[in-house]
């Protein structure tokens, strides 16, 4: 069941931004951009964590879910050391993810090359 | 007959099938949340193997970034996302894409100038508002706490 529902909150958070690509004149970039941006605010207003604890990991690998983590990062930051977790809550939580991408970046680039064009 | 790229999408749009819109969003949906669902069982795994909640949700990220950049280095990311749009875009693996992708792009331009330059066009717009929404957010759970 819980496949089921990853299945359909990320497909839905996905198809979303399909209608948006077709639709608006948004691209790839600002797409990504406004998802990040959206999951910090839905978070903040408690709607993100029902879909969360509904959606599993279709709430959490979709960019929404990195704004989520920013978010819930700060929160908890504030929470345990009030006015500087402002400042370290928000990249503390998403560090991991942030050093990974730029590690497995660096390599792909040493080890392969550029597709001939 | 000249015309302005904004009419010519018009005019080509008229053409093509109503039905295209619910076909990409349909590839979207299952793409999208096939990778979902992957992520969904990487979880279920690091949590068989005795991580706490909140390092099998970093594991997790950490290895669909890993799979994302492998992909991409074999070239195989963006032939998925041709047919998936959004559906590969949205998931943490497309940010994935857009940051190893241009690494590899811009390698023969220099470490420091290509790859540790390019690596944060698309990145670094996210990162950066991604951060500037968090800092407001964590403003307001302050200020929340004071009152």
């Amino acid at each position: 069941m819980n496949y089921l529902q990853a299945f359909i909150t990320g497909g839905i958070l996905c198809a979303i931004g399909q209608f948006l690509i077709d639709k608006t004149k948004l691209t790839p970039a600002r797409i990504l951009v406004t998802y990040v941006v959206a999951g910090v605010f839905l978070h903040l207003f408690g709607i993100y964590q029902p879909i969360v604890d509904w959606g599993g990991a279709g709430a959490t690998v979709p960019l929404t879910g990195f704004g989520y983590s920013l978010a819930k990062g700060v929160e908890k930051a504030v929470a345990e050391q009030g006015f500087i977790g402002i400042f370290t809550g928000g990249l503390t939580a998403t560090a991991g993810g942030i050093a990974a991408v730029i590690l497995f970046a660096v390599v792909a680039s040493i080890l392969t090359k550029p597709k001939e064009k | 007959m000249r015309m302005n790229p904004a009419d010519y999408k018009a005019y080509a749009d008229s053409f093509s099938p109503p039905s295209k819109l619910w076909r990409n969003m349909l590839f979207a949906f299952v793409i999208g949340g096939g990778i979902c669902v992957l992520g969904e069982l990487l979880l279920t795994l690091f949590s068989t193997l005795g991580f706490e909640k909140d390092e099998c949700a970093t594991l997790n990220c950490i290895s669909l970034i890993f799979l994302s950049a492998l992909l991409t280095a074999f070239h195989l990311y963006d032939n998925i996302a041709k047919h998936a749009g959004a559906g590969t875009l949205v998931p943490i693996t497309g940010f994935a894409n857009a940051v190893v992708a241009p690494a590899i792009e811009f390698r023969p331009e220099g470490m420091v100038l290509g790859v540790g330059a390019k690596i944060f066009s698309i990145a670094g717009p996210v990162i950066t508002y991604g951060i500037i929404a968090s800092i407001l957010a964590g403003l307001c759970y302050y200020l929340g706490g004071l009152l």
